[in-house]
């Protein structure tokens, strides 16, 4: 399968800065999140594929296209949301989605057909012959959400885009972000520092700091994980309890104080726990799955205790941690 | 089905070509544009002129009616200097029409930072200049060289056989001199656009040039005694031209043709660099 976007040593300087340092890194999944503190670099990484900011140095792939020979048909071929106020302020929402459809190729007819269809979509349907001058924050985020997927695109990068928002328009947006995903098949890169909305929406994560990737994350690799590791506190005897659940085939790790560590094993269920518990006459005080939120892993890969990670298709070239 | 059960789906239907997508921004200003009513009415007006050429000529070439006024000859000379005053006074209404419709191309655009979304499609910035430019070549075409032509070809048709080979040269005048004044006008008018991203102050600007810069070059002829300070001043640069074009004799005090054609391709030089360093989808802050 092509790849979604593919970094090939890619630098970009402004003047005499380095905001990107040669990021390398192939993401393949059906959402991706761009996280990173201000100024990690994550907006000049989207200029760049959509051809606005030139590489000094490497290349960078979206779907397959070169962003130094095919930009053309890269912009065909994806949906851009701007992070930043971008409309034509005297032009009803109507007639802005049909003229942005037409600019992506729509013949005229066509365009005015899903400038309606896309404005219902993503809500605005009432709204629609509304000028945009007019619009709240809110009603421009979607009206540009509208705009970005006029002309079906197979890719859509969204630049922050429930900057603004109330918390109901962004469960709103984060659900439409979801069923695009979803039920249009759409590819989607989402560049947020909010990471909730990541989470929410992401099944990949590439963080970046300092024009560097520090950490790739599969969310859903990592969501499975977490399924398997299990933190408990156990009352009896301790060590009968672990040996229990080692000849159980677990892997477990005594913390001291009755706490243990473990990783279940495949085919092994938390039933068979408290089976063992039972037999062992162990009361099990507490149990819990650990919670490694994509909080925690972007804590500790801004800390630096994460290394870059190279798994699932990414090579993070730029190790320095 | 009605619009709002459809949802939304993917689109596999044709696409229009790239090549004649800027026509796409062309329409669409168009279409604001004649929202004006003042706009509209001052459009109109500037037809009157060329309808009473039109008159004029018909007239001058109707035996009955000079018959009729006691006239044996023309009433007047329809030549070069004919063409050349009607060309001076439609471009003075061309002149107006960019100033008034020109800032408003593109300084709503850069304010509203809606770059980027024009640019993030299969859209280049040389389509959207050239979208932008079509607005305005489109309008002052119908204000000054289509009825030029429409002029020379009333002429021709009044004056008989011989006259359209014998003066051909002037349909090229017409067409040429044209072409330039819009030229001029359509990259001053997005240039200033995109450099103040206001269009109030853009007008202001584009009125400032042609008429303090008139004044300006006045002023440098006056202190330094030379001829060059009227370099400045963009109308007497293309009456230079114009004059060169309709082989009109040049006073004592202009100054020689191919200096003003030089200005001017300097100026249009100076206008697209600016285009260039101002229309970019984003702002590098360095």
């Amino acid at each position: 399968m092509t790849p979604v976007i593919e970094l090939e040593g890619l630098a970009v300087r402004f003047g005499s800065r380095d905001i990107l340092k040669g990021l390398t890194c192939a993401l393949s999944g059906r959402s991706i999140g761009l996280l990173g503190p201000n100024g990690a670099g994550k907006s000049t990484l989207i200029n760049t594929l959509l051809g606005f900011c030139k590489p000094a140095r490497g290349t960078a792939r979206v779907l397959g296209f070169d962003i130094r020979h095919n930009l053309r048909e890269i912009r065909t071929a994806l949906g851009y949301m701007p992070e930043n106020d971008a409309f034509v302020s005297n032009m009803t929402a109507v007639s802005f989605v049909r003229l942005m459809g037409e600019l992506s190729g729509l013949p005229p007819d066509a365009a005015l057909e899903r400038a309606h269809e896309s404005l219902f979509y993503v809500g605005l349907g009432e709204a629609r012959y509304r000028k945009l001058g007019t619009y709240s924050l809110g009603m421009k985020q979607l009206a540009k959400l509208a705009q970005a997927i006029v002309h079906g695109p197979q890719l859509l990068i969204l630049d922050e885009p429930t900057n603004g928002l109330d918390p109901p328009a962004r469960l709103r947006m984060l659900r439409l972000v979801r069923e695009m995903r979803d039920q249009q098949n759409m590819r989607v890169v989402l560049c947020s520092h909010l990471l909730r909305d990541v989470e929410d929406s992401c099944d990949e994560v590439l963080i970046l700091k300092d024009g560097q990737v520090v950490h790739y994350a599969n969310l859903e690799q990592e969501r499975s994980t977490n399924r398997r590791f299990v933190e408990m506190e156990a009352y009896g005897n301790e060590n009968a309890f672990e040996s229990a659940l080692a000849a159980l085939g677990c892997h477990c790790a005594a913390a001291g104080g009755g706490r243990f560590r473990m990783v279940l094993s495949d085919g092994i269920e938390i039933s068979d726990i408290y089976r063992v518990a039972a037999e062992q006459d162990v009361q099990l005080r507490r149990l819990n799955f650990r919670r490694d939120s994509l909080e925690d892993i972007f804590l500790r890969a801004m800390n630096g205790s994460l290394a870059p990670q190279v798994d699932t298709g990414v090579e993070a070239s730029n190790g320095h941690l | 089905m009605a619009i709002y059960k459809r949802g939304y789906r993917t689109y596999s239907g044709p696409l229009t070509r790239e090549r004649w997508r800027f026509l796409v921004l062309t329409r669409y200003a168009w279409r604001t544009i004649f929202q004006s009513r003042l706009l509209t009415a001052f459009f109109v007006f500037s037809f009157f002129y060329p309808l009473g050429a039109l008159l004029a000529i018909y007239l001058n070439g109707n035996a009955t009616i000079l018959s009729l006024l006691h006239q044996s000859s023309e009433l007047l000379v329809v030549g070069n200097k004919f063409f050349s005053v009607f060309i001076a006074v439609q471009g003075t209404f061309a002149f107006f029409i960019a100033a008034f419709i020109g800032p408003g191309l593109v300084a709503p655009d850069l304010a509203n930072g809606a770059l980027p979304l024009y640019l993030g499609r299969p859209f280049s910035r040389a389509d959207y200049v050239l979208g932008k430019m079509m607005v305005l070549f489109g309008l002052l075409s119908f204000v000054t060289w289509l009825p030029g032509l429409l002029l020379f070809a009333a002429q021709a048709g009044v004056a008989g056989h011989g006259w359209i080979w014998d003066n051909l040269w002037l349909a090229r005048a017409i067409f040429l001199g044209s072409l330039i004044w819009i030229l001029i006008l359509s990259l001053l008018a997005l240039a200033l656009s995109a450099w103040v991203k206001w269009k109030v102050a853009a007008a202001a600007l584009m009125l400032g040039i042609f008429f303090l810069g008139a004044g300006f070059g006045q002023a440098i002829n006056l202190i330094l005694r030379t001829k060059q300070g009227t370099l400045t001043d963009i109308g007497n640069l293309m009456r230079v031209v114009w004059h060169d074009l309709f082989r009109i004799e040049r006073h004592a005090f202009d100054f020689p043709p191919t200096e003003a054609w030089i200005m001017l391709i300097l100026i249009c030089c100076g206008c697209l660099a600016l285009l260039a360093k101002k229309l970019r989808p984003h702002e590098v802050v360095r």
